[in-house]
């Protein structure tokens, strides 16, 4: 047990063994950041399969059918579980909610400890997996049974016990995880700050923890009879045996979809806390913000069916997945108009932080709309085979994960690391990942408005498809531009940590309270306890000297009667 | 700051923060087993799913399950709420010697519950009914299993909260770690009757 009045601990203690929620973020962050390059790495060897079919890929050589299975496996399950997850919610979560809600640190510091080193464990068991005996898994980042559950299939017989290892290892991680961040935002709140006086940030990061608890034990059951499968010989998933792979799928998606949520929430956190600071205006309906997260939460756990219109599942169900669908775009449209709101008529600024929650609100509203084809089963049958499923969820995850994180990352960099970061570079990094993003999703809707077929080797190998290969080689050459767009943004990081230009507390005048402590904050953050009086989002209030006014400031008596 | 199960999950502490931070343990305990019911939900609809497609239930050559004794094996883990629910009581009256005694019959009839339960599993595999045999003998040794795992963690706890009890770390104002751990043992011994339900009877 730590206090702030103890000495600081040792070099082990401080930056390995920590059990500082500050430094636990910045752990998760280092292995999100790793594993984003061995994710872009499996991105540039499919996308130049793709592109230039079995030729020798720069620096690999020839991607064979087998390790392209593991790749766009390993690509989708790195993503999701080791990149987006340990930044949006690992390293934001972590960093912000403590800071956010005025704690001297999380509910349970040893819990998160442990969090934080079981999930590097899990990072090394999927990492394990590329190097045993048969490959990587390659039954696709869902784990499709019976793909997943016999090896006959596949040819993999340790990478998919391993990726289901890696998986319930990530799981319990955030399981733990996710305690702590519910015990502390509602329990450990400082005085004063109400459910109401929350910045958005920690509303969403709950929200994405909720879901994340609520939607995570039915895959735990899934993986568990998975495993049962294929280590005791058991046919959950095999019709032979009796079992039904279907089950899989129900189970998978459950939380599947609600996962896209997980990540989108914190996503959104991060924009919905930058776009008022940089606009200089109040938050638009903050409270219908907040309630409209709730109903999409809520919504979100009875849609996952959509994913399974071409399942051969019951087609009566259907109809009800297919409204249920639709209906969820409501509350995201609320937030989405409440965003565009926030910045109507404010003063903009638009440092790297700015440029990329923008670059994500826009994105995202093109995922969010070609989501809608999808969740009608009527035209879902013509495109979910297609290239336009794969542009539709990087339409929604890229922005999310990347857009937010980079903009989480340029926002709070200063306060992490006690340094600025280069805005140029910054600027160069969003407009690189920018068009390299439009350029490579852009023709992958048309080559699946087109027909072409998601998920194998070579699709110009059917003459059909084949007078579609150029939007294939513009894909791929937007893939390129992103991956090199990310050059800027490796040199900004690590040069800013040892040249950047030292962060004052405050360096983008905001209101939330990890503003009001230095740059890093001190083990146990706050100099006793800070007492809240305000909303995060009182910006250009009249009357006052500054445009702004931090949570710890009290409410003069003439204001709060305008207010 | 007294001792409770707090300091062993590194409960964040600070000079009069207490009120505020106080039913961390609990709210943590709780938020967990919510994630917990989806868990067992998962594979209860597994059930259901996997039994709605089968033709015949139990298959047939499939040996039926031990209805009887694991009622008996029921009742006897329901007591066990019984006893603990005695041990929270005598611990918010400061009874520390026999809310005690209440843990040890707890821990008891839950070890009894797992080797009663462990010895039908031998007689069933005898019987040949495995993992491998049918689905029907999958869903049994993976439902049942995974309630039993969950006992056997639960007793560990018990175990451990009972450990800290005899070492005085708890008042009666103070023994949040205790109400914990009757939270998660109810959870777990709630549980089972669904579980008896669902696998034995329907
Ligand atoms: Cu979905």
């Amino acid at each position: 047990m730590e206090t702030h009045q103890q000495p600081e601990p040792g070099f082990l203690r401080r930056y390995v063994f920590s059990s500082d929620h500050k430094t636990i973020a910045k752990q998760y962050l280092g292995i999100a950041l790793f594993m984003s390059l061995v994710g872009g790495w499996t991105a540039y060897a499919i996308r130049w399969q793709l592109a230039w079919p079995a030729t020798v890929v720069p620096g690999y050589g020839v991607v064979g059918q087998q390790f392209y299975n593991a790749l766009v496996t390993m690509h989708g399950t790195i993503m999701v579980f080791f990149v987006a997850m340990p930044l949006l919610l690992g390293a934001f979560g972590n960093f912000c909610i403590p800071l956010m809600v005025g704690a001297e640190d999380m509910a349970f510091p040893r819990l998160n400890m442990l969090s934080v080193w079981t999930f590097f464990v899990a990072t090394l068991v999927l990492l394990a997996s590329f190097f045993v005996p048969g490959g990587a898994a390659a039954s696709g980042w869902t784990g499709y049974a019976p793909l997943s559950d016999n090896p006959a299939y596949t040819h993999v017989v340790w990478g998919q016990t391993l990726w289901i290892l890696a998986l319930a290892l990530e799981f319990a991680s955030f399981l733990m995880g996710g305690v702590n961040f519910l015990t502390t935002a509602l329990n450990l709140r400082a005085p004063g700050m109400t459910l109401w006086r929350l910045p958005l940030m920690v509303w969403f990061e709950l929200n994405g923890t909720v879901l994340f608890l609520l939607s995570v034990g039915p895959l735990i059951a899934g993986a568990v009879m998975l495993l049962v499968d294929r280590l005791l010989g058991a046919g959950f998933y095999l019709p032979a045996k009796g079992g039904d792979p279907l089950l899989w799928e129900h189970l998978f998606w459950f939380f599947g979809h609600p996962e896209v949520y997980v990540i989108a929430m914190p996503g959104f956190g991060i924009m919905l806390e930058i776009l008022p600071v940089f606009a200089r205006k109040p938050i638009f309906a903050y409270r219908t913000i907040v309630w409209s997260a709730i109903v999409a939460d809520g919504l979100s756990l009875i849609v996952w069916a959509h994913h399974m219109f071409i399942s051969g599942m019951d087609p009566r169900l259907a109809t009800p997945f297919s409204i249920t669908t639709i209906l969820i775009s409501v509350p995201f449209v609320i937030i989405v108009f409440a965003m565009i709101a926030t910045l109507w008529g404010g003063s903009l600024e638009f440092p790297s932080a700015m440029l990329f929650a923008l670059g994500g609100l826009a994105s995202f509203l093109l995922g969010g709309v070609t989501g809608i084809f999808l969740g009608s089963q009527s035209s879902d049958i013509y495109l979910h085979g297609t290239y336009f499923v794969v542009a539709h969820f990087h339409y929604t995850m890229f922005p999310v994960t990347f857009f937010a994180g980079f903009a989480g990352l340029y926002y709070w960099y200063p306060k992490m690391f006690g340094r600025m970061m280069n805005e140029r570079l910054g600027k160069l990094h969003f407009w690189l990942t920018f068009s390299g993003f439009y350029l490579t999703f852009i023709p992958l809707f048309l080559a699946g408005l087109g027909g072409t077929p998601r998920r194998i080797y070579m699709p110009s190998e059917y003459v059909l498809y084949k007078p579609l290969q150029p939007l294939q080689v513009l894909a791929t050459a937007g893939a390129l531009l992103m991956l090199l767009g990310q050059l800027p943004f490796v040199i900004n990081f690590l040069a800013s940590l040892v040249r950047g230009r030292a962060a004052e507390r405050n360096p983008w005048r905001a209101n939330t309270l990890e503003w009001t402590v230095a740059s890093p904050p001190p083990h146990g953050n706050f100099a006793g306890e800070p007492t809240v009086f305000r909303g995060a989002y009182d910006y250009s209030l009249p009357g006052r000297t500054t445009d702004w006014a931090p949570q710890d400031t009290p409410e003069p008596a003439t204001l709060a009667a305008a207010g | 700051m007294p001792n409770t199960i707090e300091s062993a999950l590194g409960s964040s502490s600070r000079a009069g923060a207490l009120s505020r931070r106080s039913g961390s343990v609990v709210f943590g305990v709780v938020i967990f087993i919510a994630s917990e019911v989806m868990f067992f939900g998962g594979l209860i609809s597994g059930f259901f799913v996997l039994r709605a497609g089968s033709a015949f239930w139990p298959p047939p050559g499939q040996p039926r399950l031990p209805v009887l004794v694991t009622a008996f094996n029921t009742v006897m883990l329901l007591a066990s709420a019984l006893t603990m629910y005695r041990a929270l009581q005598q611990a918010q009256r400061d009874r520390w010697q026999a809310s005690g005694r209440w843990m040890i019959a707890t821990m008891l009839l839950g070890a009894g519950f797992l080797a009663s339960q462990g010895r039908e599993w031998v007689r069933l595999v005898g019987f040949g009914l495995t993992a491998r045999s049918s689905v029907y003998g999958a869903l049994f040794y993976t439902i049942v299993g995974a309630h039993g795992l969950h006992v056997a963690g639960a007793l560990v706890a018990l175990l451990f909260v009972f450990g800290r009890l005899r070492r005085g770390a708890y008042s009666a104002a103070n023994h949040e770690g205790l109400t914990a751990c009757w939270i998660y043992w109810a959870f777990v011994v709630w549980l089972w009757p669904i579980i008896y339900v669902t696998v034995y009877l329907s």
